[in-house]
């Protein structure tokens, strides 16, 4: 069993862990919940030794030490499996599995056969298959993960911390993480399950520890626990499950209406958008909905079909034409599509929009370009005392926030978002979903593509499936809930 | 281990043969055994120098000091062996110049590795600093009667045969030299751990770090190695030439570095095999000997070489978004 007592840790004036203690039990996997800036990673680095606790001490079996070097860490079973897996991409399953052990036995020659003969074990302790020796980079995303996972027990793991481990993942894949977890659970290790996300923390988690702003909010077994309890700890405040329709449902005013549009991945997509409706679009991976995103907004040359635009044609042959429409678009990755990362907060709020910063001779007016940053900081409450500093100090909902900001500056009549909160804790969603539903009242219309079922449901008034690059379902007013859209993504095969 | 799905060397080999086969139309006398055997006693220098140079562009490093360091070695040695006539011994020679080669290599690690210096600027200083230090403290001029054991040695063949003029060839020592170095790197990257951290450090430095690999010994022993090779081509340089001169080997950077890539080798480090830059190394300098046999003046060498420089890191570049899109990244 590995205890934690009164671990705190302060960087400069933040604390970043308050009086924490938490018990890893053998078999027993432990849910550590926690919005973006909780402490979690703070937590996690503890135990990996990467960062000395101010105070505390580790209790591991019958001794006490007050910090953890990495190498002690190791030692005595601690192994945290990152997101990016610190695996060698350049070099067989096999030996990303059996290279830390032949380099503990300090052995100067590969030792081929004791390296598949470890590798296999690994394998089969798993009940899993994978090539030996296929090159790890080869591998897509989930089977790295199970590679890291494997090695964590070659190394007679006690302790496994799984640092955001179905971000990635499909839902196939989850499961059969899940599958795996499981079986690591009845062979009595220790599991701390870090993530945010509701829904898999309830399939897995025997027990949970949430934190928020670096201290222990509430602990307890699974049972003691129901969503919106999690919600309400993690968030300090509650937040409703129900469906947020339109105050304003459409008002039957056609903003944008789309004929037979084709391009190498639409295959002839005809919808209506109306003005202040919030307009859900999804689908299996890769159906085309992306490229509708980037068909609309001048990303993608299309080969034909018509776009109206408040009833007048309109061709989206650039970005430049779509700007001028006033259509915006937050992309998928906010993080290499959409923000200048190292540049400040207010630089990418007005980067779309410089003329209404500009002072005379066309220069940027710094006053003007500060008070109008603010002016957005505040509306979207964004969580940053100083527009100066960089987007890349910020959390994920607030970098989303930022991009959000750049866009809605623009006053769009059409705003398509694509994942808007992808890996987004769920205060700051909350937040995303109440500034969509404000905007739409005022007028704006949404286009949202969503993989989150919950997302779509709650917060569009309708739901378009696509597949295969046409649309092939909509759901409305009393058909739309998780359930349909679920049994109808089912559909497909 | 690797299952070395050795697809770019079976395209490289590919290659070669239709080069060789081309030039031969043209030109019979290319598969004369004459010529066959200069084409390998060309390959031995750039070849063993390649062969280092395999290990620092696969640690995810570079060196561009070993021309110099090769040109250093190579003319102290001479210089003491003239003044010491005791030393005048092939093997002897052979072990100074790589000691020397080796010292110096070592510097250039510690460099990289004690001030965290980018290896580029690093060895493009220590590259300059030897080459001048050599001709300023050491002397500018050829030694033109090299020590007489050097002279043996570059004379020395095995298996004689007669051609058809009547002159007697073999095949020269340095060839046999360079693959056992070859053999000796490829076991050492492919059999020990060491060479496996060599591949893990190019590969993902910082788990490597992680995983406890010993970062800094293995970056002294690649620079290390590296310094000792260019001492031994150096010396074999010189006896091949019958001469030591401090100016030698200048520029040969590119050439070497270019045979590397078009061997596969990933500049970014971690991907790459010595057959493969045994590979590059032979076409470079058969189609190099064909532009002789064509009778293209000596600059087109170097055309020939920034061509394949870019065709190498351009194939991989290629390759792997190729794969990238076939596995859907």
């Amino acid at each position: 069993m590995i205890q934690l007592d009164g671990i705190s840790k302060r960087f400069g004036g933040v604390r970043a862990l308050q009086n924490v203690s938490m018990q890893l039990r053998p078999g027993e996997v432990h849910c550590l919940a926690g919005e973006n800036g909780s402490g979690k990673s703070t937590l996690i680095k503890v135990l990996s030794g990467v960062l000395r606790p101010d105070c505390g001490t580790i209790t591991m079996g019958q001794q006490r030490v007050g910090h953890l070097t990495p190498i002690d860490s190791v030692r005595r079973g601690i192994q945290v499996i990152y997101q990016d897996f610190s695996l060698f991409p350049n070099l067989t399953v096999a030996e990303n599995l059996a290279l830390n052990s032949q380099l503990e036995h300090r052995e100067w020659w590969v030792n081929r056969r004791r390296m598949w003969q470890t590798a296999r074990q690994a394998m089969d302790r798993l009940g899993m298959t994978l090539p030996l020796d296929a090159s790890v980079g080869e591998l897509p995303v989930a089977q790295k993960q199970l590679v890291a996972i494997a090695r964590a027990l070659v190394q007679d793991a006690r302790l496994i911390v799984l640092d955001e481990p179905t971000t990635a993942l499909t839902h196939l894949e989850v499961d059969a993480l899940f599958r795996i977890l499981r079986k690591l659970r009845i062979r009595g290790v220790a599991i701390l399950f870090v993530s945010h996300q509701l829904r898999e923390m309830q399939r897995i988690g025997d027990r949970y520890t949430i934190l928020r702003g670096g201290q222990v909010a509430a602990s307890g077994p699974a049972d003691q626990f129901d969503p919106g309890r999690i919600t309400r700890t993690m968030t300090g405040r509650s937040i409703t499950d129900e469906r947020h329709a339109s105050d304003h449902p459409a008002t039957g005013q056609t903003l944008l209406e789309v004929t037979q549009l084709m391009s190498e991945a639409l295959h002839g997509v005809s919808l209506r958008l109306h003005v202040g409706e919030r307009l859900g679009l999804t689908g299996l991976l890769g159906s085309g909905q992306t490229a509708l995103a980037l068909a609309l907004f001048g990303l993608q040359p299309v080969s034909s079909g018509q776009i109206l635009w408040q009833g007048r044609p309109l061709s989206i042959r650039s970005v430049q034409d779509a700007i001028d429409a006033r259509i915006a678009y937050v992309p998928e990755d906010r993080l290499t599509e959409g923000l200048f990362l190292d540049q400040s907060i207010e630089r990418n709020i007005i980067a779309a929009h410089l003329q209404s910063v500009q002072g005379r001779l066309g220069l940027l007016a710094p006053r003007r370009v500060r008070r109008y940053a603010q002016h957005w900081r505040d509306a979207l409450t964004l969580a940053a005392p100083d527009v100066s500093a960089p987007v890349r100090s910020l959390s994920g909902g607030n970098q989303q926030r930022v991009v959000l900001a750049k866009w809605l500056s623009r006053k769009p009549k059409l705003l398509i978002l694509n994942g808007p909160t992808v890996g987004v804790d769920i205060g700051s969603k909350e937040g995303i979903h109440k500034k969509l539903q404000q905007l739409a009242a005022e007028g704006t219309s949404v286009l949202m593509i969503s993989d989150d079922l919950a997302e779509l449901a709650r917060h569009t008034d309708r739901v378009l499936i696509m597949h295969r690059g046409r649309i092939v379902y909509e759901l409305a007013g009393d058909n739309l809930s998780e359930q349909t859209i679920n049994d109808h993504l089912s559909r497909l095969e | 281990m690797a299952k070395f799905s050795y697809q770019h060397e079976s395209i490289l080999l590919l290659l070669l043969l239709i080069l060789s086969a081309t030039i031969g139309w043209f030109n019979p006398a290319f598969f004369g055994p004459g010529n066959l055997l200069s084409i390998l006693k060309s390959c031995a220098i750039p070849g063993i120098l390649a062969l280092g140079t395999l290990l620092v562009l696969l640690s995810g490093n570079i060196d561009i000091s070993f021309p110099a360091i090769a040109a250093a070695s190579m003319y102290v040695t001479c210089k003491l062996a003239l003044s010491a006539p005791w030393l005048d011994q092939m093997t002897l020679l052979v072990l100074l110049s790589a000691t020397i080669g080796c010292l110096l290599g070592l510097a250039n690690g510690v460099l990289v590795h004690c001030f965290n210096l980018p290896a580029l600027i690093v060895t493009l200083g220590t590259g300059s600093l030897i080459r001048g230090g050599l001709l300023a403290f050491v002397g500018t001029r050829i030694v033109a009667n090299l020590p007489s054991s050097m002279i043996a040695f570059s004379k020395a063949t095995l298996f004689p045969i007669q051609d058809a003029g009547g002159q007697s060839t073999g095949l020269a020592i340095s060839v046999v030299i360079y693959f056992v170095l070859a053999l000796v790197t490829h076991l050492l990257l492919m059999r020990t751990m060491l060479g496996r951290g060599i591949y893990a450090l190019g590969g993902a430095p910082e788990s490597a770090r992680r995983i406890g690999f010993p970062i800094l010994g293995i970056q002294f022993f690649i620079y290390s190695f590296v310094g000792l090779l260019a001492g031994i081509a150096g010396i074999l340089h010189a006896s091949t030439v019958r001469n030591a001169n401090p100016f030698d080997l200048a520029g040969l950077e590119l050439t070497v570095i270019a045979a590397v890539v078009l061997g596969g080798t990933s500049i970014t480090g971690g991907r790459g095999s010595v057959l493969g830059v045994m590979l590059g190394v032979a076409l470079l300098v058969v189609l190099g000997n064909s532009l002789i046999l064509l009778g293209l003046p000596s600059h087109w060498h170097q055309v020939a070489s920034g061509l394949a420089l870019i065709l190498g890191t351009g194939l991989t570049a290629w390759r792997s978004r190729k794969g990238q899109s076939e596995r859907g990244v």
